[in-house]
């Protein structure tokens, strides 16, 4: 079935999401949608999929113009969505995610779940899954719950399918593996858009690209293309895709954990007796794919974690089962991967954000008041050298982009008199230009002698930045290799295999 | 993520076990209290005779205090080989101390089996009828705290129609119609207007308390007659089934409110778990997001089924005025509608743990009711506040951290 979409214009209030977008996708083509964090790829989609209403456009399907009232209609129309986070409902079973909206009933309403089952074997077999229609879903690895998602849509005769941000939670072998079958999709005669910002992806699998920037396009790019052709169409400048980075200068070990295991309040190991040292002056990235340890190793040093045995010391001084406010004041800078939830105070004033953790100490509070005279020249000071746009330091904080919210976070914490730095998911959701300045910063956090550990899912990141890698899964470390160890054996590693000459943790 | 559990479960539930068979060996052991106990375990009439069971209490009671150390024991075994204490342990345990308590309040007295478990099932029903109405709707995504005034608005209805057209049957229709109308106002404040649903659940009931109370001081007190004497429902014993000896009166020789319940529970129970509606009920209030890209219309799905909630909730308030009591009163539901809460949160939203929930605490208040006129040494005062024991105990102690509909009181908003 051929797509077309004529002049899609979806506003939200003044914000102009979408502008005036055209997109022809062909059968058996796969087309990617390029584009950075908010230029409107996912708003566009959910257009299609009928979830937003366009205010201008129309949307055609061989030809035949269609008014989608809702995601029923999309996809009795024959459209199809692997959603960025997955639409399972995470108690129920394989076969009853996929039957949910299109029950097949026996007498009296009683559900036929035999049904379900079977298409969820038919179409297993076609692509070679191995899906148990009687698994709960929440209980399965994302990769797994992502092929439920295929399933769900291909059990509907999607002719027309959606792939939005598939890549996002998987390990590098099971991208590849998600690209061949996108790949068999396309050559049975299937529609594919696929909607991401990660340029590699882009390159290996897509037949044509749009690209798109602030909710319009901005042309169409060949597959051929180089990375940096791509990347400053997606930017709209010529970017720098590697951080400039010289040789590390390790000193002595600063940050010794040893045996360190976590327990969830059900008492299942999250992190399973992890050790590893960092060095004053060196990064060392944690590796891995989302979920397999590294969010509760990073609050395990800040003391987040309430189940925490075996050691953390910072400069040989014991930081397990100590406060938040101890590990703080111990010098240590954390910027947790979730900047809306764990970061920041979206109503709080810049201003205000800034001095977050070091609110009841001097200089910021003098005899229980706070220093409002210091904090604005503080802030405006802060305002400049993180360069971060903003109306002033009055304004809200949760009103900035993306981008701009990881500075003040960033400013917060490289501002204090740093003994170690965690910087979890650095860059998710920021824009190139946005990451360029974060890995700057990175790097010269370690240049001047502070060890600091990243934590991310991105091995493109974690390669920029690392001096050693720690490769998580499962809540171990599988192995501690070097900053130039090829991606290839990073990703073996991510799926848990220790490749020989790797040694042990 | 591995799954060895390193956690080992906790000393509570030992220690709590150990308490109450300490209790209870202390209590047979001090009070010193000699004699017979007589259960009764059928009353003159009925087809089959059983004999009564006669335990001399002393004896009895240090054999039951014994059983129950011996389980607190292996309670506490257990939790030194890091494995759970079994549920049934729990539930027997709490069975022997029950009779061991019976024997020890009856001394030289009877205590009739099957009237203790009749009045349960009777007391039980209206918070039965509200645990299910809780349960569609919580499971559905909106929480019902609403459901005291569901069961009142139903009380008074029911009484009120089936009054005038002197047809109980009617006053059943009415008292559905009544709880959905509080459900209405429910769902279109938590719903459509996304006002918090513990909040508008709270006003509903302060709402319908007082316009009951209203009506029945300033109308229904004016010609009790006409308006507030609805024929009750008789009890229509169950040919052949009623028969059966202990569970024949228990079950089956009851009203038709109460056999409307077991059909209720059984098909709410089935509805959920095997049918389409269940399914799109619970996807729903799990996760709105998922529905809704499914093609679910997620707010009518709501709308309606809290609505369905209201109507099962009604119902039980008929049970007050048709199946008990036989007049509307002034607050007569007298908070049972936040023990049907309870009851859905002690059940885990499932219907029929639910109703056995609901079970416990109906006894708790019957078993009340019979050591009141036997005049059992326990302050009548403390007896009163039993149930309420029961359930905090049940809720807080035994429940522990249980996982309700991850989307319930969660308004969905398209964005």
């Amino acid at each position: 079935m051929k797509l077309e979409l004529r002049g899609i214009t979806k506003r939200f209030g003044s914000l102009i999401a979408n502008n005036h977008i055209d997109l022809v996708v062909n059968p058996g083509e796969i087309h990617a949608l390029l584009g950075e964090n908010g230029a409107g790829k996912s708003t566009l989609m959910n257009v299609l999929y009928g979830l937003y209403q366009a205010e201008e456009g129309e949307i055609l399907l061989d030809g035949v113009v269609h008014n989608f009232a809702g995601p029923g209609d999309a996809m009795a129309a024959g459209i199809g969505m692997v959603h960025q986070h997955f639409m399972l409902i995470p108690v129920f079973t394989v076969a009853e995610n996929v039957a949910l909206g299109h029950e097949s009933t026996k007498w009296g309403g009683t559900l036929n779940l035999e049904a379900a089952r079977e298409t969820v074997r038919t179409i297993s077999q076609r692509f070679g899954f191995e899906v148990d229609p009687d698994a709960i879903v929440g209980e399965l690895p994302v990769g797994v719950q992502q092929r439920v998602e295929i399933i769900k849509a291909l059990s509907q005769n999607a002719k027309v399918l959606v792939f939005d941000e598939p890549t996002a939670v998987l390990t590098p072998q099971e991208t590849d593996e998600l690209m061949a079958v996108m790949r068999q999709l396309r050559d049975e005669g299937t529609a594919i858009v696929f909607i991401t910002h990660k340029l590699r992806e882009v390159r290996a699998v897509a037949d044509r690209i749009t690209v798109i920037r602030l909710g319009a396009v901005v042309g169409v790019a060949s597959p051929t293309d180089s990375n940096e052709q791509l990347a400053s169409m997606m930017v709209g400048r010529a970017v720098l895709l590697t951080v400039h980075k010289d040789e590390a200068t390790p000193g002595e070990a600063a940050l010794v954990c040893t045996g360190l295991t976590v327990l969830d309040a059900t008492g299942h190991r999250v992190v399973d007796n992890v050790s590893y040292a960092v060095h004053a002056g060196e990064v060392l990235a944690i590796a891995g794919v989302q979920g397999n340890g590294q969010t509760e190793l990073t609050e395990a040093i800040m003391g987040l974690q309430k189940h925490v045995l075996g050691s953390i010391m910072l400069d040989n001084r014991e930081l397990t089962g100590r406060s938040v406010r101890h590990v703080l004041t111990s010098g240590v800078g954390f910027v947790p991967e979730d900047r809306t939830e764990d970061g920041l105070v979206a109503e709080f004033t810049v201003a205000e954000n800034l001095m977050l953790d070091r609110a009841d100490q001097a200089p910021f509070v003098r005899r229980g008041t706070l220093q409002l005279g210091y904090l604005r020249a503080f802030a405006e000071e802060k305002l400049r050298e993180y360069d971060i746009r903003a109306q002033g330091i009055g304004t809200h904080v949760g009103r900035l982009s993306g981008g701009n919210q990881q500075k003040v976070v960033l400013a917060r914490e490289m501002s204090k008199d740093l003994r170690l730095l965690v910087v979890a998911q650095p860059t998710r959701g920021l824009d190139v230009g946005s990451i360029e300045f974060v890995h700057r910063r990175i790097v010269e956090t370690r240049d001047a002698g502070i060890p600091v550990i990243v934590v991310s899912t991105e091995l493109d990141e974690v390669s920029a930045l690392a001096d050693r890698i720690a490769v998580m899964y499962k809540g171990g470390i599988v192995g501690i290799v070097p900053g130039d160890t090829p991606r290839e054996v990073l990703g073996l590693m991510m799926a848990g295999e220790k490749p020989a000459g790797v040694s042990a943790a | 993520m591995s799954t060895e559990t390193v956690l080992r479960p906790g000393w509570k539930v030992p220690i709590i076990l150990g308490v109450f068979s300490l209790a209870s060996l202390l209590l047979f052991l001090l009070s010193g209290r000699q004699g017979i106990s007589v259960f009764r375990l059928s009353s003159s009439g009925e087809a089959v005779q059983l004999p009564a069971l006669e335990l001399p209490v002393m004896a009895s009671g240090i054999v039951i205090s014994v059983l129950l150390i011996g389980l607190a024991g292996f309670s506490a075994y257990r939790v030194t080989r890091a494995q759970r204490t079994p549920l049934y342990v729990i539930v027997i345990f709490g069975v022997l101390f029950m009779v061991g308590l019976l024997v020890w309040a009856f001394v030289d007295a009877t205590l009739p089996v099957t009237g203790l478990l009749t009045g349960t099932v009777a007391l039980s029903a209206p918070i039965i009828y509200g645990a299910l109405g809780g349960v569609i709707s919580e499971r559905v995504g909106v929480v019902n705290i609403a459901i005291e005034g569901q069961l009142l608005a139903g009380a008074f209805t029911s009484a009120v129609v089936a009054s005038v057209t002197r047809n109980p049957f009617l006053g059943l229709g009415a008292a559905m119609i009544a709880g959905m109308l509080v459900s209405f106002v429910l769902a279109a404040f938590s719903i459509k207007y996304l006002v918090d649903q513990v909040i508008v659940g709270v006003v509903l009931n302060v709402l319908v308390l007082g316009l009951t109370s209203f009506f029945f001081s300033q109308v229904l007190s004016e010609d009790k007659q006409l308006l507030n004497s609805p024929p009750r429902f008789d009890k229509l014993p169950i040919p052949f089934l009623s028969d059966i000896p202990v569970i024949g009166p228990v079950l089956f020789n009851q009203t038709v409110i109460i056999y409307i319940m077991y059909v209720a529970v059984a098909l709410v129970y089935y509805g959920l778990f095997h049918t389409k509606w269940g399914l799109r009920v619970r996807a729903v209030g799990e996760h709105p997001t998922a529905a809704d890209t499914v093609g679910i219309a997620v707010n009518r799905t709501r709308f309606w089924n809290v609505s369905l909630a209201g109507a099962v909730a009604g119902l039980g308030g008929a049970f007050f005025t048709l199946g008990s009591v036989g007049s509307f009163q002034k607050e007569m539901t007298a908070g049972l509608g936040f023990i049907a809460l309870a009851a859905v949160i002690f059940g885990r939203w499932d219907p029929i743990r639910a109703t056995l929930a609901a079970l416990l605490f109906g006894f708790a208040t019957n078993l009340q009711n019979v050591l009141g006129i036997i005049g059992s040494p326990i302050p009548s005062e403390f007896m009163l506040m039993l149930p309420y024991i029961v359930t905090i105990i049940a809720v807080a102690g035994l429940v522990g951290q249980v996982r309700g509909p991850a989307a319930a009181g969660k308004p969905y908003v398209k964005a």
